[in-house]
């Protein structure tokens, strides 16, 4: 980073969000969010569409009104001020360039509605832009952009402000998958170096996974799950989680004892307290191993192998087992050997596992 | 596309815009004609009619008081109803409909039935407001409706106004900078659009200025056409002339505007091309 752009930004505040509610003709997109980031954190709240993720956002940035609850940002309560009042840097899923403007204007205007004079404005957003790597495209007008180019120019724009907080609203959405990961990277560059607490919103688990400290995963307008990326993907707290972050199987098992037994294997349960009967036990591909030499007689855990999908370094491979099909992800090198129709047996390794409710098993009345 | 049928396609064009500009321009020449005839028989060519158009104080009164009366209503429903507009697609999108109706109502009042409802109302100003001319603009405001909401509707719809919008504020900006610094700048076109359309419909209006006693231009028009006809005759042509200069010149500002965006735009693009050998 250039030291002017070092010295010009400020550190990252704590931003909390208080119990946010908030509803829409009837539907509940908020429903008690409560969330705490650390000065210069990058968070990601992770959902599916309609979970309350963007709605959290917008009501952090001012730009919708909640009906309830209280957003702090460095302990001030600003729950009741406007958005042009709230000192928040925004990328927004849109491009959202100011189409008369060159990226130099665009980035400097926020600089000249907070009264930055002239040279110091020239200066700041030539360094702006030089941080997100564009010095060489100053003059241009969005029109002459591509895509990651103008959301660049956004997040610099964002940026030159010094926001308290910056907020990035789905902002690769629209782009290509390598445009996506190189910005995405880019991001995080960025975020590190300056520091600003961050807000990321997406419902790409591969995004959030790769560039938050924490993952906020929604539903249903609350967060179900706070915390690191790895205990996000490894250790979910609810089904919803383990089903929304990764790939899961779901395999018939029966809990008895504190262990749900799932095709002759036993394996430990996540809330041991789960009561005994039929459920459905939730397995990552990862945990699943596969070896196709040695005794293949028929038995619970022997199947066929009915495709396999190369992933780079890693291969996922689709067993049938008669009644179920069973994803494995295998290295690319061990799953070489395993093209369609070669017999296997798997083997489930003893991780804690997540129980989901049986929905075809009958329910009272 | 074969040669001979592209010969025809051009003749088509050629002769439909002789036959168009016949039907619009043959009146024009006609009455032109008309207000450069000379008194009695075989009498050459004269501009007496025109230039007796300064000597007719009601007349300059009422181009006055037109120009007046078109300028006040152009900037007077930009004013309101461009906010209005911005306001109801940011806040009250399913209010759009309800305004679009309202809006284009006045494309189906007939103007003598506008007039029926407008008297009382004048009556009133007239009695404990004004009674100046200028007050016109408040029901020439109403008549110019529909066509600017339908100029400003096509530019605000070639826009993303909501992201816009929000990323302006984000960055600081109060609402009258938004719409001052943001959104207006990107509306250009629709801008000029809507106020040419107005001030070419003030400038045309006859029925409620006559029924509502106001001597406008077109007032004064018909009004000195019975005393003098080469001189009314000669107003209306320079009147529809002027619309037309009016016309071409605001689009040529915004030709300009969009030629030296281009032009500035395609040498950007030239030096970056050379000196940076930047990735797009």
């Amino acid at each position: 980073m250039t030291a002017s752009v070092e010295t010009t930004l400020r550190s990252g505040v704590e931003v909390r969000l208080e119990d946010l509610r908030r509803r829409y003709s009837g539907v509940t997109a908020l429903d008690g969010l409560s969330l705490t980031m650390a000065p210069g954190e990058l968070v990601c709240l992770l959902g599916p569409s309609g979970c309350g993720k963007t709605t959290a956002l917008r009501l952090l940035a001012g730009l919708e009104e909640a009906d309830g609850g209280r957003v702090l940002i460095g302990g001030e309560d600003v729950t009741n001020v406007p958005a042009n009042k709230r000192e928040i840097g925004m990328v927004f899923q849109a491009y959202s360039l100011f189409p008369h403007m060159t990226a130099m204007q665009n980035v400097a205007f926020g600089m000249q509605l907070h009264k930055v004079g002239p040279a110091e404005r020239r200066k700041r957003a030539g360094d702006m832009l030089e941080l997100v790597g564009l010095s060489a495209h100053v003059h241009k007008y969005a029109s002459q952009l591509s895509g990651g180019q103008q959301q660049r120019v956004a997040l610099a724009r964002a940026l030159a402000i010094e926001p308290k907080v910056l907020l990035l609203d789905e902002p690769l959405s629209a782009l290509d998958a390598r445009v996506r990961a190189r910005l995405r990277d880019e991001i995080r560059r960025v975020q590190l170096e300056v520091g600003t607490t961050t807000l990321f919103v997406t419902h790409d688990q591969e995004e959030a996974l790769a560039i938050a400290d924490r993952v906020g995963v929604m539903n249903a307008g609350r967060i179900e799950q706070l915390g690191p990326p790895t205990t996000i993907y490894s250790r979910p707290a609810t089904p919803f989680v383990a089903e929304f972050v990764g790939l899961t199987n779901r395999l018939p098992g029966v809990v008895k004892g504190g262990e749900v037994e799932v095709r002759g294997t036993r394996l430990p349960l996540v809330k041991p307290d789960s009561s005994d009967g039929a459920a459905i036990a939730l397995v990552r591909p990862e945990a699943v191993t596969l070896a196709s030499d040695g005794d293949m007689l028929p038995g619970p855990l022997i199947g066929t192998v009915i495709a396999t999908v190369f992933l780079g370094a890693t291969s996922r491979v689709t067993v049938d087992l008669g009644d179920i099909t069973v994803l494995a992800q295998l290295p690319t090198s061990d799953a070489a050997a395993l093209t369609a129709g070669t017999r296997v047996r798997l083997s489930l390794r003893k991780d804690p596992v997540l129980l989901a409710r049986d929905e075809t098993a009958p329910t009272e009345a | 596309m074969s040669r001979s049928r592209r010969a025809k396609l051009q003749v088509f064009r050629v002769v439909t815009f002789v036959l168009l500009g016949a039907f619009f321009l043959g009146p024009i020449w006609f009455m032109f004609e008309f207000s450069t005839r000379g008194i009695g028989e075989n009498s050459p060519r004269t501009l007496d009619a025109w230039k007796a158009i300064g000597t007719y104080p009601d007349l300059v009164a009422g181009i006055v008081a037109s120009l007046e009366l078109a300028v006040i209503t152009s900037i007077g429903v930009l004013v309101v109803l461009v906010p209005t507009m911005v306001w109801v697609r940011l806040r009250l999108p399913r209010l759009r409909r309800v305004i679009e109706s309202i809006s284009l109502l006045p494309l189906t009042i007939p103007a003598i039935v506008l007039v029926v409802g407008f008297s009382p109302m004048y009556q009133w100003m007239g009695t404990n407001f004004s009674d100046s001319i200028l007050t016109l603009s408040l029901a020439y405001a109403i008549l110019v409706l529909p066509y600017a909401y339908r100029a400003l509707d096509a530019g605000l719809a070639a826009i993303d106004v909501k992201t816009l919008s929000e990323a302006a504020r984000s960055l600081g900006a109060d609402w009258f900078t938004v719409m001052l610094r943001v959104i207006v700048p990107n509306i250009s076109s629709a801008l000029l659009n809507a106020g040419l359309l107005s001030v070419a419909l003030v400038l045309g209006e006859y029925t409620i200025a006559n029924n509502l006693l106001y001597p406008n231009l077109q007032v004064e028009i018909v009004s000195l056409a019975r005393t003098n006809a080469g001189v009314s005759i000669a107003v209306a042509v320079a009147s529809l002339l002027f619309a037309f200069v009016l016309l071409v010149a605001l689009s040529f500002v915004g030709g300009q505007r969009g030629v030296r965006r281009r032009n500035r735009e395609r040498l950007v693009q030239t030096f970056a091309r050379d000196f940076s050998g930047g990735t797009r």
